[in-house]
């Protein structure tokens, strides 16, 4: 039993807290988060350069990681910073270049973008829905249908879609050239972009994908805990020092014992939300994977929102202005819950786990 | 980041679970799973039965015939007796005051009473809690007076669990009035059987007997029960606070008492169906279940800190504060799980044919009202609040 990250890994965590705190600060985040591309193209060559994608992928597909504790190292900084560069596309689909065999190089380098384009408007998060149809044409094949919400597309080069081919899902791979892509910004900054498929040219990457593409969600998945763990600890940390700050009644606030349980309830939460986060990073790969990421990201996204709104009312009304920090924070915290399954959602999937046993 | 138990903690984990196995009887275990107060006389045999394996002391080094395990190795051990529906150690004389000894004790006091706990001579009990001091402990009234070779204590102690049963008690008593609150204490030793003692049993809400009111009316007991020196009791009472808290998350009966749920609310049938298949009582225990899962990884995180600093820290209070909500939590749905069954006073209904559900998970309204205690014991959790307001957010 070790909790400590290996030298490594702790070499990687300092080097991009360092890059994210000095090169990529939170204000500098407001700036490109909200504005075309959503992201800042220089920057994520950096990041690619200091090896944060490289962490993403095993030695074997060319990287230097891959695990669920190297993917929480890059994304627990990540979230400290609430950087808003396209990196979860670029882990999910090097899950699925990996299954596939396929080579990573273009990925792990940052020489291509890519997205991964499961969720329809109605197939959030369920890929039992999946409604978008592959066909066969020829040597290849043709895609027809709408993607949702694909984080990160509005700069891809790649998107990797899912599809049903002969009543199998599958995953494609289709160039952004070649499809009708709509990209925009998102509450919580970044960008995505709706994906209209119609007869769109597309390479079979994965037939019959449903494993793959649940390894690829429970990637997802520790990443996004990972993020929303860095977020809360920031969060809170500027929630405690503000109350240490803020004066009224002529004393600072952190006297009054209301708000200091409710500062504590916001730790007890926070670390139960970083120890089921080791736990999803753990399983990763292994057989209960996808159970312990739903219990992760269910408790993730409860712990979040809780941070997210305890923070803000905490603060009171500075918390309310684009300008102060927390409420970019707290957007980040509340909006990853819809992301590769909510709360509820993967509440009931533990449920449903339960009922069968 | 490695999860998994050492090779040597693995083979330990094993040892102690054949250990179980062959020697923990079933009609302890049946005890147990009943759910009830333990009698003294079973709590006794659970205990020489671990002296003998020597296996009692689980937090004493080896030179007081203690185990000398790691907080790693107790943890397992506390694990494998909660899976195993093996009795809790009774704490008072084996976590509490044997520490207390071996830290601040003589080394005649350490010779006498130490022994004596091992093998089962002395039950100890705790004479902390005063009518008027409960989460303010310190402002503590009962009073110790050196006339000669003696104390003469006058006074109330209360919530002494146990006390029943106990031949002696450990005391905090005021012994310099005039001090400041914290620096007028001192740690006493008494005899249970000193004239002027008197123990009368507290009804808990669900009808139980486990806490007693201890009055002291001028008993007198030799100067040389004083444990450490004079007034420094209040040194004690806090060593004892972060003394051995790694079992405080209560993990092992947590887990228990999640399949204590999870077999109940199979066998209940509602709508003709499973409870379990309801979507709402499904979703009750898939959340705790998800937060006791988060709860263990807490707990380990914690010993392992505990095992590299030498002694856990504050943050241990996150695991009373969680630990306990998780517990209790439990204990609610297992009573929700039974309906109206769960709501037959313990004791009526003997005939196993009349049992409503098994009978190990009859009387879960009396454990649910029990278990709301442990919110309150061991320093309430608004108390653990405030440790961690001081000690983490420096608030």
């Amino acid at each position: 039993m070790d909790f400590n990250l290996t030298e490594d890994r702790q070499m990687l965590a300092d080097t991009l807290n360092r890059y994210l705190a000095d090169q990529y600060p939170v204000e500098h985040r407001n700036t490109v988060a909200y504005a075309e591309p959503f992201h800042d193209p220089a920057k994520w060559d950096q990041l690619a350069e200091l090896g944060a994608l490289f962490a993403l992928a095993p030695e074997n597909a060319g990287g230097f990681g891959g695990t669920g504790f190297d993917i929480s190292v890059v994304f627990e900084a990540m979230g400290r910073q609430i950087n808003p560069e396209p990196v979860l596309g670029a882990l999910m689909a090097s899950r699925l270049l990996a299954a596939a065999g396929a080579d990573q190089e273009a990925l792990v380098s940052g020489a291509a973008k890519y997205a991964v384009a499961f969720a329809e408007l109605d197939a959030a998060y369920e890929l039992d829905q999946i409604a978008c149809a592959a066909t066969a044409n020829g040597d290849g094949y043709t895609l027809s249908g709408r993607k949702s919400t694909v984080y990160g597309g509005q700069v891809a080069d790649i998107f990797l879609v899912a599809a049903n081919l002969n009543g199998k899902l599958s995953v494609f791979q289709v160039q952004a050239a070649d499809a009708n892509v709509t990209g925009y910004a998102m509450m919580d900054g970044a960008g995505a972009a709706e994906l209209l498929l119609d007869d769109t040219p597309a390479s079979l990457l994965i037939e019959n994908a449903t494993a793959a593409m649940e390894d690829a969600i429970n990637a997802g998945i520790v990443a996004l805990c990972s993020e929303a763990v860095g977020a809360m600890d920031v969060t809170h940390a500027i929630t405690v020092d503000y109350l240490k700050q803020r004066k009224q009644f002529g004393i600072p606030i952190g006297k009054f014992q209301v708000l200091q349980h409710r500062a504590v309830d916001m730790l007890t939460e926070i670390e139960q939300a970083r120890s089921i986060t080791i736990k999803a990073a753990a399983e990763l790969g292994d057989d209960d994977a996808s159970r312990f990421a739903s219990m992760a990201k269910n408790l993730v996204g409860r712990a979040a929102r809780l941070i997210a709104e305890e923070a803000i009312q905490m603060h009171g009304g500075i918390a309310m202005t684009w300008e102060y920090p927390v409420s970019h924070y707290g957007k980040r915290l509340v909006m990853l819950d819809a992301q590769l399954g909510d709360t509820d959602y993967h509440l009931s999937r533990v449920m449903a786990g339960n009922m069968a046993a | 980041m490695d999860l998994s138990y050492s090779a040597e903690d693995v083979a330990f984990r094993d040892e102690v679970r054949a250990f179980l196995a062959e020697n923990l009887p079933s009609h302890i275990s049946d005890a147990v799973r009943a759910g009830g107060e333990l009698t003294k006389p079973i709590m006794e045999e659970w205990h020489s039965l671990l002296n003998g394996n020597g296996w009692l002391a689980t937090t004493w080094p080896t030179k007081f015939g203690g185990t000398g395990w790691s907080p790693v190795q107790r943890h397992i051990f506390e694990e494998e007796c909660c899976r195993a529906y093996a009795p809790r150690i009774v704490p008072f004389g084996l976590s509490m005051l044997g520490p207390v000894l071996q830290e601040f004790g003589s080394k005649e006091q350490q010779d006498h009473y130490l022994p004596r706990i091992l093998d089962g001579t002395d039950w100890w009990c705790q004479g902390y809690s005063e009518p008027g001091a409960g989460s303010d402990l310190a402002s503590l009234k009962t009073r110790a007076v050196r006339d000669g070779d003696e104390w003469v204590i006058n006074g109330q102690k209360t919530w002494t669990t146990l006390g029943q049963h106990a031949d002696w008690i450990f005391c905090l008593c005021r012994t310099d009035p005039d001090a400041k609150q914290q620096s007028g204490i001192s740690f006493i030793l008494v005899d249970m059987n000193t004239p002027g003692i008197e123990v009368r049993p507290i009804k808990l809400i669900e009808g139980g007997h486990e806490v007693n009111e201890v009055f002291f009316t001028d008993v007198r007991v030799p100067y040389g029960n004083l444990v450490g020196e004079e007034n420094k009791g209040w040194t004690i009472a806090k060593f004892l606070l972060t003394h051995e808290r790694t079992g405080i998350a209560g993990v092992g009966f947590s887990m228990q008492s999640l399949e204590e749920v999870k077999a109940l609310a199979r066998k209940t049938l509602r709508g003709g169906k499973p409870l379990i298949q309801d979507p709402l009582f499904a979703s009750r225990i898939a959340q705790v279940e998800i937060d006791l899962e988060a709860m263990k990884i807490t707990n380990l995180r914690m010993l392992f800190k505990a095992q590299q600093q030498g002694a856990p820290g504050p943050e241990t209070s996150i695991l009373k504060i969680k630990g306990t909500v998780i517990h209790q939590e439990l204990k609610d749905l297992a009573r929700r799980a039974l309906g109206p069954a769960a709501a037959p006073f313990p004791g009526y209904v003997t005939d196993g044919n009349l049992m409503f559900g098994p009978p190990d998970t009859a009387h879960n309204a009396a454990r649910y009202f029990n278990n709301r205690k442990t919110s309150i014991f061991g320093g309430s959790n608004e108390i653990q609040r405030n440790i961690l307001t001081k000690t983490m957010l420096e608030l």
